[in-house]
């Protein structure tokens, strides 16, 4: 009964997490002499109210799920990939020149041609930390933050020089962007909205994930590996390889949602110097929803529409009652804030559970029937 | 009693300590069942168990580790509470732990004085316990120097450490659990030597074991649990091992399991001068040869830490091995990728099944095939089959007798003894052409050791060359048909199992050839 209570609170915990950090908002709202019940009306109205909101709000959630689905595998395989930002860009970058090169060629051509290339551009930019960490020893969190900061000058370099807008690189504003994609290149809209087909992309790629990740040989080896590398590498798996594999799709990914983020929504790459600039972050929100998913990409979904509810809420909550746009930053990462916390502090509850259930398990009769199902049943 | 109540060590004695009726709930579990114990002066108490017959429990609950939910204890005839080890400490009781709780970069006065006030406040006053230590020495027959570093020590003289610093902190009352799993024969003699010393003295001892023939040499009484209740009390001198055998289990054992004839066959897995490290980056084998015949357990007996884990690790590719040749079934696999020596039908059931041998966070089913999971009828075109794994998985758990509510429960959740089943069962489903088992009754009751010695020889009488690591010599005498004795990196010497007695094996795995152990007792 405890067990089944204990599991449910888990379950549960990143909705009380969001609440949480929605209720330290709400003080923060009183402190700025804001009704909060009328701030969170807006953010909500601006987020769910009409079809167009929804639109915007499924429009922001897409690359978020896309990162999030790398991040179920790469956590998967205990690897922390905070490199999905430069994996992003790296994917927009390759998958616009294609865009921009193959012009002669049909629409639904250079489209595939387009998102596979932004998949094998954010493949590569994640599978090197992944060969560092695998062969050489390199930590990944250091070596993926590193990467983000090296694609952002890349970014930057190729949109204020090889891969400039010509019409810009007349003028002396010189604005750093790319040219628009042809207008046939563009992702079909799904509704006379800015809903786009990447969503449905996403979500089809979702169910992929979930099929690799429980019911083939990869996804076996890859959540072995993650789970323990001594037995994996026992049991014959090439621990190393399936370590860069799971960064590099990890990766990809993120690159593919750089791809659609163009194709989709931007149709042009431009950029005011920053990596959020291009991405609006979703390289690391990207992460927040897969935690918040449990790591599972099927739950990633609501997790990631739930948070692309909030940033397009948000907008609506800040015209609504007149607060600083910092605040809407500071809403966003109190719920980033609250829930990786709690599920730093579910993992520890776990743990002290297994603990003690094991020295439980030690001191009594080992064969125990009752208490295996009792244990079973957390 | 015309003796002073004052031990050797300057203390008070303990007369008599009671527990009575204990009770300790678990969830779902009733771990300690209104048991009964006591011990008194001048003897030596065993009490014999299973894993999880409530022997841990027990002595938790006496050194203030757990509370009981029912029962008092009583020390002379007057009831105590206590609540935390510092409470029995005080009362003089002391615990020796089965893993010793000693820094070893630190020499044996300051692991003494670790935790305790000195009398100089804020400095050390480490000349007062050296000199109290070479005192308490002196009086129990201990050999120690109180001066020298713990990690020189070996593991028989850290255990005297451990008794030291019991007394140290005033023990009168000492419990031992289970203090010879670690020690070759000869430091077993040598601590019941220290032992009947001590209980001369006056103090009393409980002794935690499961080894019959130890109990039946050291303890005075023994007491029985078994299944979180008490079977009996009995004088030790009115029992015999088979009766506390049967006690123990609630039913006849056999205790050496029936081997069969023996159909030794070609040699299937052949080591020539085999070097490796250790994680340390010292050697840790130098230059090992051997050969396992098809149809024969070869035993390889020694104290742990001389180079087992390496030769395990060598021979599956796990460790890279710097010199020599591993052959198996005549092909040379040195070095090989561990999948591929994997699939050349070698079977390793590994020490730390917990850790090399499982996926806790894996279940059942998933476990069952890690070794198998890329092949048919496990998965196909990189696709798992999960209906070839479920009928494979159910199989397994039938035939093995795995207690397990579903083939979807996580591994964690199995038991010790269960855990161990379905790696048997996976390593040896597979028909393996050599197998290798490295402690695989270590932890298990007494039951499922049973179970996976038959395995063994089951599996020895079909064919397999069975390669046998153990640190438990009765089950290298039990199973083996010859037995290799590893020290330090190289093995000493291989015997016929017709002529090896413990005495010769214990010199052996001392590093000590029987012959010149001869002259130097000359």
């Amino acid at each position: 009964m405890r067990s089944r209570l204990n599991s449910l609170f888990d379950a549960l915990l990143p909705v009380i997490a969001t609440l949480a950090a929605l209720a330290v908002g709400a003080v923060m709202l009183l402190l700025l002499k804001v009704n909060p019940i009328e701030a969170y009306a807006a953010l909500w109205d601006g987020a769910f109210g009409s079809s167009n909101a929804l639109a915007e709000t499924l429009v922001k959630a897409t690359p978020l799920l896309l990162v999030a689905l790398g991040i179920c595998i790469s956590f998967r395989g205990d690897v922390i990939n905070i490199g999905g930002e430069g994996q992003m860009i790296i994917g927009a970058v390759l998958a616009t020149w294609v865009g921009l090169t193959f012009v002669g060629l049909p629409g639904w051509l250079v489209i595939t041609l387009a998102l596979f290339s932004g998949f094998l551009g954010g493949a590569v930019w994640g599978g090197i930390p992944g060969i560092l960490k695998a062969y050489f020893n390199v930590n990944e969190i250091l070596s993926t933050v590193m990467m983000n900061a090296i694609a952002v000058q890349l970014m930057n370099f190729l949109l204020r020089g090889p891969m400039i807008d010509p019409s810009q690189a007349q003028l002396a504003s010189k604005i750093p962007q790319t040219a628009r994609l042809l207008d046939i290149f563009h992702l079909p809209r799904l509704a006379p909205t800015r809903l786009h087909l990447g969503a449905l992309i996403a979500v089809m790629l979702a169910i992929l994930v979930y099929i690799l990740l429980w019911r083939t040989v990869l996804g076996y080896r890859i959540r072995a590996v993650g789970q323990n590398p001594n037995a994996s590498r026992y049991a014959g798996i090439k621990v190393p390889r399936y370590v860069v594999l799971a960064l590099l799709l990890s990766g990809a990914f993120a690159g593919l949602a750089g791809a659609v983020q163009v194709y989709g929504v931007n149709y042009r790459m431009i950029t005011d110097g920053s990596a959020s600039g291009f991405t609006g972050s979703a390289g690391f929100n990207g992460i927040v929803a897969a935690l918040f998913g449990q790591l599972h990409p099927l739950w990633s979904i609501p997790a990631s529409i739930l948070f692309g509810a909030l940033l397009v809420g948000a907008n609506t909550m800040q015209r609504a009652v007149q607060v600083p746009s910092a605040l809407i930053t500071v809403l966003n990462g109190l719920v980033v804030v609250f829930v990786v916390s709690s599920e730093i502090w579910r993992r520890r509850r776990q743990h002290r559970r297994l603990a003690s259930a094991k020295e439980e398990e030690s001191s009594t009769k080992q064969d125990q029937p009752q208490a295996q199902t009792e244990e079973a049943k957390q | 009693m015309t003796e002073s109540r004052i031990l050797p060590s300057g203390k008070t004695r303990i007369e008599s300590l009671e527990m009575r009726g204990i009770t300790k709930r678990f969830p779902g579990v009733l771990a300690s069942d209104h048991v009964n114990f006591d011990v008194k002066t001048g003897e030596v108490h065993a009490l014999l168990g299973e894993n999880g017959a409530g022997k841990s429990t027990l002595m938790k609950i006496l050194y203030g580790l757990y509370r009981p939910d029912e029962g008092e204890v009583l020390l002379d005839d007057k009831p105590v509470t206590i609540s935390s080890p510092n409470d029995s400490i005080n009362l003089g009781i002391g615990m020796i732990h089965q893993h010793f709780m000693l820094v070893p970069t630190l020499t044996v006065a300051e692991n003494v004085a670790l935790g305790l006030p000195s009398s100089r406040g804020v400095l050390t006053d480490l000349d007062h316990v050296s000199k109290r230590i070479v005192d308490l020495a002196k009086i129990y027959g201990l050999k120690i120097d109180p001066d020298a570093y713990v990690w020189q020590l070996s593991v028989g003289q850290q255990q005297r450490v451990e008794i030291i610093k019991a007394l140290y902190r005033g023990a009168s009352l000492l419990i031992l659990d289970e203090p010879t799993a670690v020690l070759t024969p000869q430091e077993v003699d040598e601590l019941f030597t220290i032992m009947n010393q001590m209980v001369r003295d006056g103090h009393a001892l409980i002794f935690i074991s499961h080894k019959l023939h130890e109990v039946v040499e050291i303890s005075h009484r023994v007491t029985v649990l078994r299944d979180g209740r008490k079977i009996g009390t009995r004088p030790t001198s009115e029992t015999t091992k088979q009766d506390l055998a049967n006690w123990m289990v609630g039913r006849e054992v056999g205790f050496i399991p029936d081997r069969g004839t023996q159909n030794m066959g070609e040699v299937r897995l052949s080591l020539d001068t085999i070097k490796c490290g250790s994680d340390r980056g010292t050697p840790g084998l130098r230059g090992v040869s051997f050969d396992v015949c098809s149809g024969e357990i070869l035993g390889i007996a020694g104290v742990s830490g001389n180079g087992q884990r390496e030769l395990a690790e060598a021979i599956t590719g796990l460790r890279r091995v710097t010199s020599g040749k591993v052959y198996l079934e005549g092909q040379d696999i040195t070095n090989l990728a561990p999948g591929d020596i994997t699939d050349r039908m070698l079977s390793y059931i590994p020490e730390e099944r917990m850790r090399d041998g499982m996926i806790k966070e894996f279940t059942i089913a998933e476990n069952m095939v890690l070794r198998e999971h890329h092949k048919q009828p496990y998965s196909r075109n990189g696709f798992l089959n999960l209906r070839g794994i479920a009928a494979h998985t159910d199989k397994l758990i039938q035939q093995f007798q795995v207690k397990t509510p579903s083939r979807d429960t996580h591994a964690k959740n199995l038991s010790g003894g269960n855990i161990q089943k379905v790696v048997l069962a996976r390593e040896i489903s597979r028909n393996p052409r050599v197998i290798l088992a490295a402690q695989p009754t270590r932890g298990l009751d007494i039951g499922a050791t049973e179970y996976v010695r038959e395995q063994l020889i089951e599996q020895r009488n079909k064919g397999a060359a069975v390669m046998l690591v153990s640190e438990d010599l009765d089950e290298i005498l039990a199973l083996s048909d010859r037995i290799a004795v590893i020290y330090e990196g190289q093995v000493m010497d291989i015997v016929p199992r017709e002529i090896a007695t413990p005495q010769m094996l214990g010199l052996l795995m001392a590093g000590v050839h029987p012959e010149e152990g001869a002259r130097v007792v000359k």
